[in-house]
């Protein structure tokens, strides 16, 4: 027998993968909520740029920093920054980015829509003509699902030009060296599946926070709950979608 | 004399609700629940909290499916209506929230322009901008058109979701607990406001109240909701003077 903390969590799931698919069904076919869209696309992307941006640098910097002794001692410090640009842009980047979305867009989806739950908002928008999952979910999964790929573009970015900063702290290396020899190593093998990925972390993450504010219980505990449930459930999704990509990247020999 | 005699009141009937059955699970809600609202009138449905007459109110407008059971509201069998015809039964039909379900990111006018703009019905700038005065003129808060719900009173709050019940101008209007949670003097406002819409658009209405004071100004009727059935009926003077126990509890 399977006990009920285990039951109960494959039904969670199982709803969630239930909810997620919905999303296929109403998202192309009209009416196209496209002014709610843009807006939702301005608030994962343009809110969420600064954390993004800031996490990224930081990465790139303490990345290079940390990895300088070991390659030092192999005598091997003119590879910094190849080693360093093919971990960032295949692996950090991408995955810190989407944990710092999944805190922050998937808590923010979480508690909104939760709170529009329990004041009876999404009643109010059904009787009012508007399909509800149409106008909050679809919406939110779109922005979620084209914003934090291209954050993460813009994240791995910055992130090499921290990149640059952790190579000429201790070294010294130009600013045209370093990005030939980034550019040197890195193919689109490295670049596109990366990128990929991070679509799905986009829809993970729209989905658990619509999900988790659409069936938030009554109350404002409950949408407390939500929201910090959509954080957990999501960062959990992202490794195990990180994990499945990578599986699947090796396998095809896209590397 | 409290209870209004309405001269409207004719013998169409608009609301119709034959043998309602709905359960969660093992709590079996609404069993056999029998109601019918005629053109004008008011009637108060009244219960303790959680015998189901938010359920109730939700099955009329389409919001909750009923097991079994007939729902039919100005001719139509809701039950068996799809989308686009429930959507266009939702223009004459309208709901106050009991928590009044207003839109916390947009600003009063936007919360009123909402149903009518998602409505599909045609309208220029000028004819919504004027449509949304007068619903707000009809609750008297003209002024707060460019505030956020955040910055109102709970009454004023109220105000404004009956404002946007009404910019449809909807036939029949279903009011959740209109005045729980609101201090006496509000309540009585609320309530006269009700009454003063009800005579101005015509409009028939179910009200679901604890409050005796709403009641006995808004409701020609009284339906007492009791184990899921409509286990009485009749005017507030009437039911006041009934010697069943589990009616009498609610004039104590
Ligand atoms: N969506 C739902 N899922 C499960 N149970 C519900 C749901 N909505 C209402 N109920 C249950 O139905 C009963 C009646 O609820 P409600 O109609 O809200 O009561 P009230 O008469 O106070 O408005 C309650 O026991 C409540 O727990
Ligand atoms: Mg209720």
């Amino acid at each position: 027998m399977l006990s009920k903390p285990i039951i109960d969590f494959f039904n969670e799931l199982g709803s969630i993968s239930k909810f997620g698919f919905r999303f296929f069904r109403e998202a192309f076919v009209p009416r196209y909520e496209f002014k709610e869209m843009i807006r939702q696309c301005y608030f994962v992307g343009y809110k969420s740029l600064p954390l993004v941006g800031l996490t990224a640098f930081i990465m790139g910097l303490v990345i290079t920093i940390q990895s300088r002794p070991t390659l030092v001692e192999f005598g091997a410090e003119d590879w910094l920054p190849k080693m360093v640009s093919v971990s960032l842009i295949r692996e950090i980047t991408p995955v810190i980015a989407a944990l710092i979305c999944a805190g922050k867009i998937g808590s923010s989806m979480g508690a909104e829509l939760g709170s529009m739950k329990v004041t009876e908002q999404i009643d109010a928008m059904e009787v009012s003509g508007t399909n509800p999952y149409k106008y909050l979910v679809v919406t939110r999964v779109v922005a979620t699902t084209l914003m934090i790929p291209l954050l993460v573009l813009l994240g791995d970015a910055i992130s090499l030009y921290g990149g640059y900063l952790g190579c000429n702290i201790k070294g010294d290396i130009s600013w045209q060296l370093y990005w030939n020899q980034v550019f040197e190593t890195l193919t689109f093998g490295d670049i596109i599946p990366a990128v990929l990925k991070t679509f799905f972390f986009g829809y993970a993450i729209g989905v658990i926070g619509c999900y988790k504010g659409y069936h938030s219980s009554k109350g404002t505990e409950g949408v407390g709950q939500s929201a910090n449930s959509a954080v957990v459930i999501s960062s959990i999704m992202i490794f195990v979608i990180d994990l499945v990509a990578v599986q699947i990247i090796d396998l095809l020999n896209l590397t | 004399m409290e209870i209004k005699e309405n001269i409207f009141t004719n013998d169409e009937i608009v609301i119709s609700i034959k043998d309602l059955n709905k359960s969660f699970g093992k709590n079996h809600v609404l069993r056999d629940f029998n109601l019918q609202l005629k053109r004008g009138e008011s009637i108060a449905v009244i219960g303790k909290s959680g015998s189901g007459k938010s359920v109730l109110i939700k099955c009329i407008i389409g919001l909750i499916y009923p097991e079994k059971g007939s729902i039919n509201v100005l001719g139509q069998e809701v039950t068996e209506l799809d989308h686009k015809d429930l959507d266009r039964l939702r223009v004459k039909v309208a709901f106050l929230f009991q928590s009044n379900a207003l839109y916390d990111s947009m600003t009063v006018r936007e919360n009123l322009e909402f149903p009518l703009r998602r409505h599909w019905v045609s309208t220029t700038k000028q004819e919504v901008d004027e449509l949304v005065m007068e619903a707000l003129a009809n609750v008297g808060l003209a002024h707060t058109i460019d505030m956020m719900p955040i910055e109102l009173s709970g009454g004023m709050r109220k105000r404004i979701a009956l404002a946007r019940t009404l910019i449809m101008k909807p036939d029949i209007i279903l009011y959740d607990e209109p005045t729980t949670g609101l201090d006496p003097i509000t309540s009585r406002e609320i309530s006269n406001l009700m009454v003063d819409i009800q005579k101005k658009y015509n409009t028939s209405s179910i009200i679901i109240s604890h409050d005796l004071s709403c009641i006995k100004i808004t409701a020609n009727k009284i339906v007492m909701l009791i184990e899921g059935k409509n286990y009485a009926e009749g005017t507030y003077n009437v039911l006041s003077t009934s010697n069943d126990v589990k009616v009498k509890n609610f004039y104590i």
